[in-house]
This record gives C-alpha cells, structure tokens and sequence, in this order.
C-alpha cells in the first residue's frame, strides 16, 4: 500500500470486524514537532495480550488455530522505518486502539495521499457505525461526527446521491481547509 | 466550517433524496458489495469503491445500496464486487477496476445484464 490513508481503511476495517458500534480515528500533522500521528479508537470486542502480540508480528507465533492478517505489521514496518512505532492497546469486551506514529519529515514515510476518501468510504459503506473523524493540522482541526446527520436523516440510505453530494463535499471540503499547509 | 449553512443543506439533499425515492417504485433495491480486506485494499478497492460511489452520486442512480465485506478467500481476484438485486441470487465479479466497476452499475445494476466476462464462480 502506497499512501498512510490506505493503511488507515485497512485498520478500521478490522473496527468493522470486530463488531464495533462506534470508531473514532485521528489523524494529526504536526510540523513543530515533526510528527504525524494516526489513531483508531473502537469499542468492538478487544483482545487479551497474546492476541495484541500475535496481530502486530504474526511469524513469531506458532499457533496456526487462528488466522491473523498482515495489515497491521505493514504499517508498523512502514512506522519503524521512519522513527517511528504502532501500539495497539486492547482489552476483551471493551474495545481496542491503534495508534501509529511517523516522524513527519522523514524520507522515507508514506504519503497521507487521499485521507477524504477513506472517510469518506468507511462512512458510507459502514452505516450501521457511529463515525467520528478528526483531523488535525498544527493549529487547525476538522471535526467530523455523524450522529447528527443520521438522526436527520432518518432511515434514508447514505447512499442515495443527493445524500453523498453532500457528505462528499463535506469532508473533502473539511480536510482541504485543514490542511492549509498542503503537507502530503 | 459553518455548522449551521452546513445543517440547511443537509435538509435539503434530504428533501431531494426523499422526493427521487418516492418517484422510483418497487423496482427492487439493489445491494453492491465491494471487498474491503487488505488484500482488496492493497489491489485497489479503495478507488473501485471511489468509482462506485462517483456513478451513483454523477448520474443521480437511487435506490442502491453499497456496503464492503472483508476478505472472502479470493485474494487473487481482487478487488471483488458482488451485486445483489431484489430476490436474485448474488453475482461475484473479479478484478473489477474503476472502469467495470461503472460498467457492472451501467449494465448488471440499471439494466440487469451481468458483465458476463468479469464474472467469478464461487
């Protein structure tokens, strides 16, 4: 995968798989302290330790009862080649996080490449979940919650067009404005 | 961003959603699945799901509904979409870029003809 914000669908779709209800992200572009900073946050089904070690490098186990994709130790190769590291905290029946960091400056990181897009994706293609986006760049912020809109609009797909004109410019829109630096 | 421009606007793509729902009658709603594992994403799901979403929104096609799936086994096929219509039994599609993805919504969804050589038996 070639941009950050492919890595990210790929993380919140194990929130989707994991039976999450809500899933906040995070994703914060800091230039004063040369840090890129991503973050999931989920109340699916969480993991005891064994599981949190076995998902973030799978060949060290020997178990094979349970198969463990390799989405999450991509990206933290991907972090370890730029000063960076991933942590995932996790706990059964509460819920899991993933934060990933990058230094922001580094030659080798990925780009963000199109961070509206994986938003916008996971919010329409996942409605049954409460979506909470956040993005951040230095001092600006995009705050994105979809509670409010889905009690507008009722039972009324997301998918109906008029629907994600809107949300589409919302979010692209949003995430332009933030980022005013025009950081990649 | 202005919240409350923002909210106004919301009703009204709401009017507009519900006023085109009531026009389209019973034609039965269609379902389009698109894989959404790593190995979907690493393939190019992501802009098979942005070609989706672009059709439907560009030329104003309601009533579908398109949600993902992980991955279901077929790494190699990748990107994979399914298309249920109505009571029909589900259609796999393989290898589906951002080009059949517009022709499988254009021929499979509008007009009910399976793209018949992207097809996928499962």
């Amino acid at each position: 995968m070639r941009e950050l914000s492919l890595h990210l669908l790929d993380i919140a779709e194990n929130s989707v798989a994991a039976n999450a209800s809500r899933v906040k992200i995070v994703v914060i572009e800091d230039t004063r302290s040369d840090l890129l900073q991503m973050s999931v946050e989920d109340n699916g089904k969480g993991m005891d330790a064994e599981m949190v070690a076995r998902v973030v490098d799978p060949f060290v186990t020997s178990r094979t009862t349970r198969k463990v994709g390799l989405g999450i130790p991509l990206l933290k190769e991907a972090a370890d080649a730029c000063n960076g590291f991933l942590k995932i905290t996790s706990e059964v029946g509460i819920g899991t996080t993933l934060f990933v960091q990058f230094q922001l400056s580094n030659i080798d990181r990925m780009p963000l490449g199109n961070l509206a897009e994986t938003f916008f994706q996971l919010l329409i293609t996942n409605p049954a979940i409460h979506w909470i986006f956040e993005y951040r760049v230095n001092e600006n912020v995009f705050e994105f919650d979809d509670a409010p809109i889905k009690a507008e609009l009722g039972d009324l797909p997301l998918t109906e067009p008029s629907i994600l004109s809107y949300l589409h410019e919302t979010i692209v829109t949003g995430i332009q404005e933030t980022n005013t630096l025009n950081i990649g | 961003m202005t919240t409350i421009k923002s909210l106004e606007d919301l009703k009204k793509a709401k009017e507009e959603a519900l006023k085109k729902r009531d026009a389209k009658v019973a034609s039965g709603v269609a379902q389009v699945i698109v894989g959404m594992g790593t190995c979907g994403i690493a393939a190019g799901a992501r802009d098979t799901m942005k070609s989706i979403l672009d059709t439907i929104e560009n030329e104003s096609l309601t009533g579908i509904i398109v949600t993902q799936t992980g991955c279901i086994g077929l790494c190699e096929k990748e990107p994979i979409v399914q298309v249920v219509i109505g009571e029909e039994p589900k259609v796999t599609y393989g290898k589906v870029d951002a080009e059949v993805a517009k022709q499988i919504l254009h021929d499979h969804v509008i007009k009910g003809q399976p793209v018949k050589e992207h097809m996928i038996q499962m």
